[in-house]
């Protein structure tokens, strides 16, 4: 069988293209769409690291303010942070971590996002 | 020195002429100016390398807000530091009212020159605990007193911010 030539067959395929626009819809581009919201909405975690020089009282308050948690849970992620060397302190929403993490720079804490495992 | 909250300002009386001077370098202090390491604490990463899209467009679009927002801070405190200007005997000890609308203001400008203090000089855990080491020895130990002074005086000032709420 001959080909067509090149100007021909181009033709041909925007007019199928034209005459049958649901074949233009492709499953694989669909199915990339809902993987790259999945990624999205995969949980990201907000991780304080602990540093030797922020005073325990003030990232205690950093942490109510920042997250509006009562005393004794800012306390309790304080210690972690001080024993431990890190603490999640919140867990969602990648945009929404962003933001945590940038208030908490704000407030000269080391914090950042982290992919959950 | 005495420090006491005074109506709607917290007032530090009997100031003497070597603290007051330490004082005034809050605002200078709380610069990286030539310090990588106390740039690089100040503005640091907020996201492993691996995060690298991540970390470029944080470099454009929030540090240089986080910038603003930390000399906001240090311009305010430069501006209550300005009652510290001597009229009257030069080595008099002399007053300073810090109005409780800039307690923020000093929190992170004392915070910021910490940071920058102690990332310049990168002092040990075990040297930021040493509360009583003299700070005439060297710029070192001046430094590491400065540290410690500024921590009082954040520590005061929470206090005072938490028996308010």
């Amino acid at each position: 069988m001959s080909r067509l030539p090149w100007k021909q067959e181009a033709k041909f395929a925007a007019t199928v293209i034209i005459d049958f626009p649901d074949a233009t819809l492709e499953a694989p581009t669909i199915e990339k769409k809902e993987a790259t919201e999945q990624q999205i909405e995969m949980p990201w975690n907000v991780v304080v690291h602990n540093d030797p020089v922020n005073l325990m009282s003030y990232v205690t308050m950093v942490f109510q303010r920042v997250f509006g948690y009562p005393r004794e849970r800012a306390e309790k992620h304080m210690l972690e942070v001080h024993h431990s060397g890190r603490s999640i302190l919140w867990s969602g929403l990648r945009e929404r971590a962003e933001l945590y993490v940038q208030q908490l720079h704000g407030y000269l804490l080391l914090a950042t996002i982290e992919k959950t495992v | 020195m005495e420090i006491c909250r005074q109506d709607q300002a917290l007032e530090i009386r009997e100031l003497d002429p070597f603290l007051a001077e330490l004082l005034r370098q809050v605002p200078e202090s709380a610069q990286p100016k030539d310090s990588p390491a106390a740039e690089e604490r100040l503005f640091s990463a907020p996201a492993a390398p691996e995060e690298k899209d991540l970390c470029a467009e944080w470099k454009v679009y929030v540090v240089p807000e986080l910038r603003r927002l930390f000399q906001s801070a240090t311009e305010t405190v430069r501006q209550d530091l300005e009652q510290l200007q001597c009229t009257g005997k030069p080595f008099a000890n002399c007053t300073l009212r810090i109005p409780l609308a800039h307690t923020d203001a000093w929190l992170s400008a004392l915070n910021q020159a910490r940071l920058a203090i102690a990332a310049t000089y990168q002092f040990s855990d075990h040297e930021l605990c040493d509360h009583y080491r003299s700070p005439l020895g060297s710029r070192r130990d001046l430094s590491l007193f400065q540290v410690n002074f500024y921590g009082f005086l954040q520590e005061f000032i929470l206090r005072e911010i938490e028996g308010n709420s």
